[in-house]
């Protein structure tokens, strides 16, 4: 009983979060700050994935949180070395 | 039941955290601040969320799974190296070469602004 009611607490806050990080990557102006709000909704996404595999009881999401980690990670450096370098495999 | 507990427990701290992590990113003041709260905060929180998962399916299947601590530790990894690269950007946009310390070796210069020498003076 209690437990449901803290996964609704955590999944409402962390959808709160990604609302918000929606919100700052509409209005921000400079790239490294679209990219901070971008990187951070990856977070976000990887914590509600987590909370919907205890809800549903399975152990099925875990690949997709880590694949999300992987990929939020890998495309932020890569976008980063891309304004940085110019281009991003030398 | 004491299981039950500890997952709720340390749901709602992980909730508390996202949502600061995720407040400080819209209510901080310059770029470089705003760097702080996604990258720690958010970091923590979802750090909670992977342990509240772990104890979880601790008590459900009765053995510990270790992916969710693969992802907690692929995180808490790979946050600072993105605060750094978002960090490093900031400072190329925003930046004139000159306002930054010379790098560590002689004679180098920082690697974003290569190029940009008709536009930093």
């Amino acid at each position: 009983m209690i437990l449901t009611y803290a996964l609704v607490f955590a999944a409402t806050c962390f959808g709160l979060g990604l609302l918000m990080n929606l919100w700052f990557l509409v209005r921000a102006d400079s790239t490294g700050d679209k990219i901070l709000a971008l990187d951070t909704m990856v977070v976000n996404i990887i914590a509600l994935i987590v909370i919907y595999g205890m809800a549903f009881g399975t152990g099925v999401f875990f690949e997709a949180a880590m694949l999300f980690a992987m990929m939020g990670f890998i495309s932020t450096v890569a976008y980063c070395r891309y304004i940085l370098r110019g281009n991003i495999i030398e | 039941m004491i299981l039950d507990y500890v997952i709720a427990a340390l749901l709602v701290i992980a909730g508390f955290f996202g949502l600061v992590g995720s407040f400080g990113l819209l209510k901080l003041p310059d770029q470089m601040t705003r760097l702080h709260a996604p990258t720690k905060a958010t970091t923590l929180g979802v750090g909670g969320v992977l342990i509240a998962s772990m104890v979880y399916f601790f008590g459900v299947a009765g053995t510990l799974s270790f992916h969710e601590l693969m992802i907690t530790l692929f995180l808490f990894l790979a946050a600072p190296i993105t605060a750094f690269f978002i960090a490093r950007v900031q400072l190329r946009n925003h930046v004139a070469e000159r306002d930054l310390p010379n790098p560590a070796r002689e004679g180098t210069r920082w690697a974003g602004h290569l190029g940009q020498d008709s536009s930093s003076d």
